[in-house]
């Protein structure tokens, strides 16, 4: 599964894996490429349909047809050319936002990466999907869907929109601790307006396969540009633990005691109090001391435990040692 | 490699006298960490400072050398700086802070910078992370136990704990006294069974006493910044040094102790994973 996940980022970013150096340089020229191939294909796709805009689905047939046509007609070198630069901008991977239930602080977290949102947003991927994104009605093809928030049960919507993103993106990302693990919408118990039956809260893995997950209450600025940048390095080693995420459906301040007290793994280091965005934990006795009412089982203490799992050699690579 | 990626390794001490007084061995933290604090490398730092309870220390966030030097000293016990780094950050508006842990501590914080899913802006702020050696931590009621229950003296009394020589020491006003570390095995935290780190090999700048003479210490430098600041240090007379080779005991000691917590803890893995528990190493 890796090695399909890692193929089909890479063929969808249009980039290998750059060796490090001759980075500015190197983006500098990618980034100016990627910019004349847009506005050729823009060229293209404009020569013949220009007469009507037709609806996203025909759009896209049409393009298919005119690329086989194009293809088959390939006495023209120079045709031939354009046709290929087209099929590479398009390679740039379609990502769809769902909002499901959750209070959007993850996708305020991913704004306040600033200084990398435009050239993300221009150049490096094309949001095809996403409430107050992008004004469209039927949910495209997508390379990668960020999920935020948990599935209510009881809203028919949400279970069908849930199901219609497995069905139509490539990966699914669990984008935060709702989508993750129910993290607070775990204590709804209904009884509220505007619908007072809509009790049922559940991480998306209840409901689907999920292919990678970013815990956090919210997912810090931080680890969405980390998260980015690995993306488009193509860096599957940092992704790693995200992948293996995935099927958690399940966290709380006591699974610390659990998975990791209880396991003979503590050493009292505090590192899960210091990620706990709530103040649920305390150190007693050297030992994590949860408080399970304010606990809102979002994951990041047992997430940042260096004992649950340890990336020793990212770290030395970030440290550079 | 028994000590980790490292640019230089020396022994070396405090050149100032009154940190010389209150350190464990070198004051190799305290000059560090007030020399940065001095030099605006850090603003703040979070150490373990003395509560009312003898030898139970708790994070202190300490924002002059006065408070840093305070908490001069090894306490054998838990004080898991960690968890008031948010605070130093987030209400002390500290930008660049300085801290010290053991290599567990250590291995936590750089978990969190490489991996910082739910510490918003807090990974960025630490300036100089210094580690010290560490064989094993007691809980505090171990300690107890070796102090009242072997060794005949009282928390309250003593005024120095201290590993060397194959032995745990106490300083009460009365006299010194040794007992063998054997007599202390098994008291030690059972996570630190399956630590393969001695001498806390992600740190900016690790320290301990193994390897150099009395009253010096033996340091790694090993970051680019941790490289740095223990330079400008020692060329502002903060600190002064030695090289490795002209002290005894030197490296050679320091091997076989960094070696043989790597073996004895990839026993222990071995044998818990056998028996299906997990292990993160």
């Amino acid at each position: 599964m890796l090695a399909r996940i890692k193929k089909s980022i890479r063929k969808f970013l249009g980039l290998e894996a750059k060796p490090d150096a001759e980075d500015d340089e190197a983006k500098a020229e990618t980034q100016e490429k990627l910019k004349t191939q847009i506005k050729k294909e823009v060229e293209a796709q404009s020569k013949p349909a220009e007469e009507a805009k037709k609806e996203a689905d025909a759009k896209k047939a049409e393009e298919e047809a005119q690329a086989k046509k194009e293809a088959e007609s390939s006495e023209q070198l120079t045709k031939e050319s354009s046709t290929q630069e087209v099929e590479k901008v398009a390679d740039k991977p379609k990502i769809g936002y769902i909002h499901m239930s959750g209070c959007t602080g993850d996708g305020m977290s991913l704004t306040e990466n600033y200084d990398i949102l435009s050239t993300l947003l221009t150049d490096m991927v094309d949001i095809v999907y996403g409430t107050t994104l992008v004004d469209l009605w039927e949910m495209p093809e997508m390379d990668l869907a960020l999920v935020e928030g948990s599935v209510c049960l009881q809203d028919e919507h949400s279970v069908k929109e849930l199901m219609e993103v497995r069905e139509k993106s490539g990966l699914v990302c669990a984008f935060g601790s709702c989508a993750m693990t129910g993290c607070f919408t775990r204590y709804a118990r209904g009884g509220q307006l505007a619908q007072p039956k809509h009790e049922s809260f559940v991480p998306i893995s209840d409901l689907i396969k999920v292919d990678c997950a970013i815990p956090g209450c919210p997912a810090s600025p931080e680890i969405i540009a980390k998260v980015v940048v690995a993306l488009i390095n193509g860096d599957m080693d940092y992704l790693q633990p995200m992948l293996d995420m995935a099927a958690c459906n399940l966290a709380c301040g006591c699974d610390l005691q659990t998975n990791v007290v209880s396991k003979a793994l503590c050493t009292g280091c505090g590192t899960c109090v210091l990620a706990c965005p709530t103040r649920a934990l305390e150190m007693v006795e050297g030992r994590p001391s949860h408080n399970k009412n304010r606990c809102i089982k979002c994951g990041a203490c047992t997430t940042h435990c260096p004992r649950t799992w340890f990336p020793a050699e990212q770290i030395k690579k970030d440290l550079g040692l | 490699m028994a000590f980790g990626t490292y640019k230089e390794v020396v022994s070396a001490r405090a050149t100032d006298k009154a940190i010389q007084k209150v350190a464990q061995d070198g004051g190799i933290v305290t000059a560090l960490l007030t020399y940065a604090l001095e030099e605006n490398i850090i603003e703040g730092a979070i150490v373990a400072g003395d509560t009312e309870d003898p030898w139970k220390p708790e994070p202190t966030i300490a924002m002059t050398p006065e408070e840093i030097i305070a908490a001069a000293g090894t306490k054998y016990t838990f004080s898991p700086n960690a968890i008031r780094l948010k605070e130093a950050v987030r209400q002390y508006g500290l930008e660049k802070i300085g801290t010290v842990g053991t290599p567990c501590q250590v291995m936590g914080l750089r978990k969190m910078q490489s991996y910082p899913f739910a510490t918003r802006f807090v990974a960025d702020k630490i300036a100089l992370l210094i580690g010290i050696f560490c064989m094993e931590n007691f809980p505090r009621d171990s300690l107890k136990t070796f102090v009242e229950g072997k060794m005949n003296s009282s928390l309250d009394n003593v005024n120095k704990m201290d590993i060397g020589k194959g032995k745990f020491w106490i300083t009460d006003p009365e006299k010194e006294s040794g007992l063998a570390l054997k007599e202390t095995h098994g008291y030690e935290q059972a996570g630190c069974n399956i630590c393969l780190d001695y001498v806390a090999e992600l740190a900016d700048v690790s320290t301990g006493s193994v390897g150099s003479p009395d009253g010096w210490s033996t340091v790694f430098t090993r970051t680019d910044s941790g490289a740095d600041i223990f330079t400008a240090a020692v060329e502002a007379g903060v600190i002064e040094t030695k090289p490795m080779d002209d002290v005894k005991p030197g490296l050679g000691l320091l091997e076989k102790l960094a070696n043989g917590k790597k073996d004895k803890g990839r026993k222990e893995i071995e044998r818990r994973v056998n028996m299906g528990l997990p292990s993160p190493f």
